[in-house]
């Protein structure tokens, strides 16, 4: 990849006996929003600080725009924009001064270090704070201060780890609206948790467990490795009769049918035999056709039908848990009740 | 220097952002005030000079300096807003050398909030201005020693108050290096060439001919040459944190 602006070759990271990050490689290029996906403690902050300069790697290298962020740490960081975890800042300044602060660290001066400012705490919505002291503002505020230093000098490349930890569904919407708008000149990274951010967000996902890439391809290359991919969801208004259970058995191409009751709703989900891609099977009725033929035919009340692109939460848990094979062994308390 | 600039002005701005500034230097005064008067019995010795109020500047800074000192780099590192400060494209030399800077400014600026001391001395007397002068310059060579002592323990740890206790015990010893609580210990089996240069490292020898009005350059280069290498010192330590 020619236009990779984040390029990322066997980075690792050890303290002392502890390997946090082990070889890991990725690149990102411009207009790429990379999720870095991984359980607490894989080494993703780690790998971060590694590549914003803030610790050394131990092995392996990092270069931002070409620059390598060992050798030539300045340059590297001059073309960065960083979100560190928890967004800290200097908690007796106002943001305003705080952003002062960074717009002279960044070069901006008089008139240009206005305009960066005011454009920061626009595309951020800090107008009304901007005199208060950053130690008396809301987690979300201090988060939204974070994220007006990462972009203030409109850097190529922005690295933020957990951008939308702590803030309300609101505040959520308005970062990821931001971090969309920016997307197209821009290569980025977030760190999250939340994986539906990585739906709404990232054109392309890394998991990472204990120090080690174990996925890496878009959102929906990601969710067709889930068992739910190519299910098909359908819940019901009333609670499911045998009956009913039968006739969707009798379909075509199930495979197994999960049946969830919630209230006077069933959900049930039918996997088919077909897990894979569904263009291979254009020839064959699909599943939720045949679904939705069977419910028109029964008469019964549909709340929803829909299939399924598969979770990623699944998909995370079995990359992600080192006893994806033992999972049915009942946990301690669990096998004692 | 653009970043030392930025870095300097934000640190200093600090100080007087919080009631730091304004504690430290009410307790500086007067504690200054209760020294040179009270025990130090300013008025009883009659003499129209300020080496009584200069002689307890030492012990007064082996307390008061590590208090400026111990949040440098340690409360940064708590914040986690050293992250912040050393992932933007700043030269680790301005980080370093700007917090000091901003410190030692603003214990000089508690230095020169004395000058009523020297205003009683000039209206009971006819002192030696000149010697006066020598003698807070000589003073404020002192604090920055003190500050980059502490500076540079403050890169270690996190930890404000251990920040602080080494600070004190660091700069004790070079304070009274010379004198016979750590002379003692060292001259029964050590050459003397070692001895004379451990006491050579006396803050407190240094700065007797800067209280009586003397700018020895030996003393000079002695003040610049300890800044200079506990600074480094600093800048080595917080690039060792890189590595983890």
């Amino acid at each position: 990849m020619t236009d990779a602006m984040i390029e990322i070759d066997g980075l690792t990271k050890r303290f002392g006996p502890f390997t946090a990050v082990d070889g890991i490689s990725f690149s990102v290029a411009r207009g790429e929003v990379l999720g870095f996906l991984g359980p607490n403690g894989a080494g993703k902050s780690t790998t971060m600080k590694m590549i914003t300069g803030f610790l050394s790697p131990s092995d392996g290298k990092a270069s931002i725009c070409g620059h390598d962020v060992v050798a030539d740490t300045l340059a590297a960081q001059r073309q960065l924009g960083y979100l560190p975890e928890g967004a800290p800042a200097y908690g007796d300044m106002t943001p305003r001064g705080f952003l002062r602060f960074v717009a002279h660290i960044r070069r901006l001066r008089g008139a240009e270090a206005d305009k960066a400012i005011d454009r920061a705490v626009e595309a951020t919505e800090l107008r009304y704070v901007l005199e208060q002291p950053i130690d008396t503002l809301s987690k979300g505020f201090r988060r939204r201060v974070g994220l007006a230093q990462s972009i203030l000098h409109n850097p190529p490349v922005l690295i933020m780890d957990e951008p939308t930890d702590g803030l309300d569904p609101n505040q959520k919407y308005e970062v990821r609206r931001l971090i969309n708008n920016m997307a197209a000149e821009k290569a980025i990274i977030i760190s999250t948790h939340i994986l539906e951010e990585v739906d709404a967000i990232c054109t392309r996902a890394v998991i990472i467990d204990r120090g080690h890439v174990v996925a890496d391809g878009t959102p929906a290359a990601l969710m067709a490795r889930s068992r739910y991919h190519n299910a098909v969801s359908l819940t019901l208004g009333e609670n499911l009769t045998v009956a009913a259970a039968e006739a969707l058995k009798a379909l075509p191409g199930i495979a197994s049918i999960e049946v969830i009751p919630r209230g006077t709703e069933t959900t049930l989900t039918l996997f088919s035999h077909q897990q894979g891609d569904t263009s291979d099977i254009a020839g064959e009725v699909r599943l939720i056709d045949a679904v939705a033929d069977l419910v028109r035919e029964k008469g019964w009340e549909v709340r929803s039908l829909y299939g399924e692109p598969g979770r990623l939460d699944e998909v995370f848990r079995k990359l992600t848990r080192p006893d994806t094979h033992v999972a049915e062994t009942p946990r301690k308390g669990e096998a004692a009740a | 220097m653009n970043e030392l600039i930025a870095i300097f002005r934000r640190e200093l701005a600090g100080y007087f952002a919080t009631p730091l500034a304004f504690v430290f230097i009410v307790i500086f005064l007067f504690t200054m005030g209760a020294f040179t008067f009270y025990m130090g019995g300013y008025f009883e010795s009659n003499q129209a000079d300020l080496s009584i109020f200069f002689n307890f500047h030492p012990w007064l800074y082996l307390f008061l300096i590590p208090a400026i000192s111990m949040r440098l780099w340690a409360e940064e590192r708590r914040t986690g807003s050293i992250e912040l400060l050393l992932s933007l494209p700043v030269p680790l030399w301005s980080a370093v050398l700007g917090k000091f800077l901003a410190a030692w400014v603003f214990s000089g600026i508690a230095l020169l909030l004395t000058f009523p001391v020297w205003l009683t001395v000039n209206y009971l007397g006819d002192p030696d201005n000149g010697a006066v002068l020598a003698g807070y310059i000589g003073s404020f060579l002192m604090a920055g020693g003190y500050l980059a002592i502490g500076s540079c323990l403050s890169a270690i740890t996190s930890n404000q108050v251990i920040a602080f206790v080494i600070s004190v015990v660091v700069c004790f010893l070079f304070t009274v290096s010379g004198l016979p609580i750590v002379i003692d210990f060292f001259s029964g089996w050590a050459p003397q060439q070692v001895v004379n240069t451990i006491a050579s490292f006396s803050f407190l020898t240094h700065s007797q001919a800067i209280t009586q009005g003397v700018i020895d350059l030996r003393d000079f280069i002695f003040f610049a040459t300890l800044i200079a290498a506990w600074l480094v010192a600093c800048g080595i330590v917080v690039d060792m944190k890189k590595a983890g």
